[in-house]
């Protein structure tokens, strides 16, 4: 029961993208399509969960015990840069075809701030190992959420007669503040 | 090139936010007044000229294979160093800055300007250019905080003008995409006003 709070508490009450403003780039720049966003959701879950596991294994079992806390940032990104890596080096090899899928998303993983965000997050709460996980899961959740439904919403904007000063980027982000405010009705929910 | 034109570039022209949509989670997270706006700016502006002038002093030194991570090294130096600065003398900022501190890291404009600019120039252009940039990122965001912090609490710079309580709305994470995007129109048409 913990876990399903957990989740839920991730995808709608502190959603990630417009609860929490992590993961803004991507979901301004990913979301003309449909399909990008999914293939985007996609590898950002993958990222998002093995690199929360791995960190929070790092920040418990390395950095506590050697007073090592102020290396936090350094030491996650360089977590993070190395996974991406591996993960784009491991799945060529095993899944061709979710490499292809995934294609050019997955160097772009790197400078998600949604990823450093939530790996900061979950040893930040204090949650266990199990819990950090499922948190991990959770926010990816929410973000794939946020980003397919805002690229729907987006493919139909394409077609509307917006004042020109308007096209782009700042209906997408009036766009995104009524979506953040519909998300506002989830709150007090857990 | 010439330096002013250098400098200039990264407040109007090329600004990060305005102009190259770059840097965008914290723009939208850390303003719900001036001054946080204006802290998360200047501190970024550190991480940028620092980072500018260590890449451009070391960039024949590192093989291009390894070129991003080492960037990425370099940058998350200098943000543990304005972390740790901040948490011992501005603590309150720290607070309120929270998560998007150590997330200075994974500012677009940071990496950006090491690929883009200081692994191409010299190091005085990379210093005038990593200020011009910041300096344009800090105007922006200062400038979202303001709109945000007057008309969600009614204040500026912590000075309140209005009695009782601003637009709740602004203060809260709706308004920050609601009142970025309506700036985004102001500055497209000042844009189409000068060209």
């Amino acid at each position: 029961m913990e876990y399903v709070l957990i989740i839920i508490g991730a995808v709608f009450v502190s959603n990630i993208v417009l609860n929490q403003f992590l993961g803004i780039c991507p979901f301004i720049g990913v979301s003309n399509k449909v399909e990008t966003a999914v293939g985007m959701t996609g590898a950002v879950t993958f990222v998002m969960v093995i690199a929360t596991l791995v960190t929070y294994l790092l920040y418990k079992y390395v950095l506590l015990p050697m007073d090592l806390v102020y290396l936090r940032t350094i030491a996650f990104i360089l977590v993070i840069a190395a996974l991406v890596q591996m993960v784009e080096i491991i799945l060529k090899k095993i899944s061709p075809p979710l490499y292809q899928a995934l294609g050019i998303f997955l160097p772009l993983i790197t400078t998600n701030c949604a990823v450093l965000g939530v790996a900061v997050l979950a040893v930040q709460k204090d949650f266990t190992l199990v819990g950090s996980v499922f948190y991990a899961i959770g926010n990816a959740l929410g973000f794939g959420l946020a980003l397919i439904t805002f690229s729907g919403i987006r493919e139909h904007l394409d077609m509307m007669n917006v004042p020109k000063p308007m096209k782009g980027v700042p209906i997408a982000l009036i766009v995104a503040g009524l979506m953040a405010l519909a998300f506002m009705g989830f709150a007090g929910l857990v | 090139m010439n330096q002013w034109k250098n400098f200039s570039k990264g407040l109007l022209k090329e600004n990060a936010v305005f102009a190259l949509v770059l840097g965008m989670c914290p723009t939208l997270g850390v303003t719900t007044s001036a001054v946080n706006g204006l802290g998360m700016g200047l501190a970024t502006t550190f991480v940028l000229v620092m980072s500018n002038l260590v890449v451009s002093l070391v960039k024949n030194q590192i093989p291009d294979k390894v070129r991003i991570p080492a960037f990425i090294v370099i940058i998350a130096t200098f943000v543990t160093v304005v972390e740790l600065v901040m948490k011992a003398y501005v603590p309150s900022l720290f607070n309120a800055l929270g998560l998007f501190i150590p997330l200075i890291v994974v500012n677009c404009v940071v990496l950006g300007r090491a690929e883009a600019f200081a692994s191409k120039n010299n190091v005085l252009s990379s210093l005038i250019d990593g200020l011009g940039m910041g300096l344009g990122f800090a105007l922006a965001l200062t400038t979202l905080g303001a709109v945000r912090e007057i008309l969600g609490s009614g204040s500026i710079f912590g000075m309140s003008f209005i009695k009782g309580d601003g637009m709740l709305l602004f203060i809260l994470p709706p308004g920050a995409f609601i009142a970025l995007g309506y700036l985004f129109v102001l500055a497209n048409k000042l844009k189409a006003k000068i060209a």
